[in-house]
């Protein structure tokens, strides 16, 4: 149903941190692979927008917040897992 | 000349030095670590479930809130914050009012549905936390239920980093932390097996709270195990959560100055008790009453109240045996009237019964009362129901310490003891020993006599005071209590009954001496009477002879006066010659 639906990202960072800067390149990486041309990334440091890490309730770095298609999903981690991300975007289907 | 004498400074070893302390405002807590938390230092709370250790982190912020000037953060990994608050309301800590500026409460619960995808750090947290910190000027922050975000790390080492990144980031903005983290069920040292184990390493300050249950009895204790920098309260310090947050009941602190010794004399309520005593309890003195249930204890101890009570003094009575109303009817049958005294609000009752729990939660709850009534006396009666909730060791300790802090505090105590009278028999067989403790030891007993049951009171002992060594007998009427010398007879006391009969004995014996006595006096005054009445007679007659004897000596006279005045004359009419001297007169 989501097979070209727009995805909005939001990845949640610290500053420089090796996990954070991992999850940006991985974050990358699988939007290039699995998600071309139908994908947005907006990428937060925490340590410069605090307020807003707060008020979303972000306290483990790197989150993926999931904004579309709903429902909203967050995943935590360097997003290593490939599996896990489909999974979690419902995209299994496409990689069988 | 010794002009530098007056200029030499006290020398402070370094060592001595303590850190500067953040109070927790928990009763009893901070006199164990004298003083508080480690100030801009992070201490690890580590307890079984249900120990405790939230409420203590809450209050601690609560404290320095509201005390302190000492604004918070609580970090909630566990509980969400609406939750928290709402429990907090039962401590009467209004968390909403504080929330505002002071006190700020962090959601940090992992959501349930979080999807977890590789390696992960705590970095969004402490940035949001440190905007959060310079915003409100937060001094104090709490981490509750750390093990919970631990535990979605995957291996030891990433746990270990975090916890080094959490320290490294309280301690470098100067914040005086609270971990708590969970042990497994009772055994607190089984935090040390856990990853996160050698937190207690790496902290300045870790109290381990032990929740257990002995004798079907909880009982809740807390002990500092370590404390960089700073002395403390090895022990087990047992506490209770209560109407207020936690309390914490203290042994006495080496470092606390021995209680004021008073030489003033407080009554006991039954004058000839007092007298017994060379004047009554000593102020501040612990006495003891023990006794077979029914010997006049709960009675005794009454009167003191009411003694104290008419001196104006703040009482309170703890009863384990009955309701309030129950002791002062009981009480105003045998003349002891309390009502008034519990409606000027002098007197505090207390109805022990109500309160469940160890030993350790009825004394810390008594303090608690006594502070809050101010009371210069306390009645405990009787003090041995501590014995039957939860284990011996622990009811003796709770005893001593009962005296120890009631001696502090200049408090005079009277405290009721029941012996078994089944079971025990023997006059030292106080089941708490705290006879030993005690200054004044009272016992009460039976006297089975005649098939009479008798109460007798001595006094066992009484430090510092001179007193009878003597048994009385003990009085229960409607005008009050009273004592009464007993009679020793053949070596046995005798009482009741048997008292009286040779109470009445004695008083007919002298009745009748005295009647005797009376009877010979006037038999005597009878006889003296006649004597006198046959010594007048006498006298009477005595007189009349005499006046006959006159009598008769004069009419002799007078006859021969006319005798010889009728021989006279007889010779003038004879105109015999006159009477020649030298002769004979006479016939010739």
């Amino acid at each position: 149903m989501s097979r070209h639906a727009l995805f909005k990202f939001c990845l949640y960072v610290a500053d420089d941190a090796p996990n954070s800067v991992q999850a940006i390149a991985n974050l990358a990486a699988f939007c290039k692979a699995h998600l071309p041309d139908r994908y947005e990334i907006e990428i937060v440091d925490v340590y410069r927008e605090p307020k807003r890490a707060l008020t979303e309730g972000i306290f483990m770095t790197p989150t993926l917040v999931v904004l579309t298609p709903p429902p909203v999903r967050r995943i935590v981690g360097t997003l290593s897992h490939t599996q896990t991300v489909l999974l979690a975007l419902g995209l299994t289907d496409i990689t069988e | 000349m010794l002009s530098t004498g007056n200029k030499i400074k006290p020398v402070q070893s370094p060592l001595v030095k303590t850190p500067s302390k953040a109070p927790t405002g928990i009763a009893g807590f901070d006199e164990i670590t004298g003083g508080g938390l480690p100030h801009g230092r992070t201490t690890l709370l580590v307890g079984g479930p249900g120990s405790g250790k939230t409420i203590l982190a809450l209050q601690f912020l609560v404290h320095g809130a509201q005390a302190c000037k000492e604004p918070g953060i609580f970090v909630a990994f566990e509980e969400s914050s609406r939750r928290i608050v709402a429990n907090a309301t039962s401590f009467g800590w209004k968390l909403a009012e504080l929330q505002k500026k002071k006190l700020f409460f962090l959601d940090a619960q992992p959501k349930p549905d979080l999807i977890q995808s590789g390696d992960f750090d705590l970095g969004g947290m402490l940035a949001a936390l440190e905007a959060q910190t310079r915003e409100m000027g937060a001094r104090r922050i709490v981490f509750d239920a750390l093990d919970v975000v631990l535990a979605l790390l995957p291996d030891p080492a990433t746990k270990r980093r975090e916890i080094y990144r959490l320290h490294e980031w309280l301690l470098a903005h100067n914040l005086t932390g609270i971990i708590t983290a969970k042990a497994g069920g009772d055994e607190a040292s089984a935090i040390i097996e856990q990853p996160f184990g050698f937190m207690q390493f790496m902290v300045d300050c870790a109290v381990i709270l032990n929740h257990s249950v002995a004798q079907g009895v909880s009982h809740r204790n807390l002990r500092v195990q370590k404390y960089r920098g700073s002395s403390f309260d090895e022990n087990e310090s047992p506490f209770l959560i209560g109407n207020s947050g936690l309390e914490v009941a203290v042994a006495r602190t080496p470092g606390r100055v021995d209680a004021k010794v008073s030489n003033e004399r407080v009554s006991s309520g039954v004058e000839r008790l007092d007298t017994m005593l060379g004047g009554g309890y000593y102020r501040g003195a612990s006495v003891l009453i023990t006794g077979f249930s029914g010997t006049a204890k709960t009675t005794l101890s009454g009167a003191f109240a009411e003694a104290a009570c008419g001196r104006g003094e703040s009482t309170m009575f703890v009863s384990f045996d009955s309701d309030c109303t129950e002791v002062i009817r009981n009480l105003a049958s045998v003349g002891i009237r309390l009502d008034r005294y519990v409606k000027n609000g002098c007197l505090r009752m207390i109805s022990a019964r109500t309160i469940a729990g160890s030993a350790e939660t009825y004394l810390v709850r008594i303090k608690t009362l006594a502070q809050e009534h101010g009371a210069r006396c306390l009645v405990i009666d009787p003090v041995s129901a501590w014995y039957k909730s939860g284990n011996d060791l622990t009811a003796q300790s709770v005893a001593d310490r009962l005296i120890d802090w009631s001696k502090g505090d200049g408090i005079t105590l009277v405290c009721t003891s029941l012996l078994d009278e089944m079971s025990n028999r023997v006059e030292s067989g106080s089941p708490l020993q705290i006879s030993a403790l005690a200054d004044t030891w009272i016992h009460l007993n039976y006297l089975v006599q005649a098939g009479e049951r008798n109460r007798g009171l001595s006094i066992v002992k009484s430090r510092g005071t001179a007193h009878s060594n003597q048994v009385r007998e003990l009085i229960l009427s409607d005008a009050g209590v009273t004592l009464t010398d007993t009679y020793t007879a053949g070596g046995e006391v005798l009482m009741g009954t048997l008292r009286w009969e040779k109470e009445r004995a004695e008083r007919v014996a002298h009745e009748a001496a005295e009647a005797a006595a009376k009877l010979k006096r006037l038999r005597l005054d009878a006889e003296e009477a006649e004597l006198e009445v046959r010594l007048k007679s006498l006298q009477t007659e005595l007189v009349a002879k005499q006046v006959e004897k006159a009598l008769l000596v004069r009419s002799t006279q007078s006859h021969e006066g006319e005798l010889s005045r009728g021989r006279t004359q007889m010779k003038e009419l004879r105109g015999a010659d006159a009477t020649k001297p030298g002769r004979k007169v006479g016939p010739s």
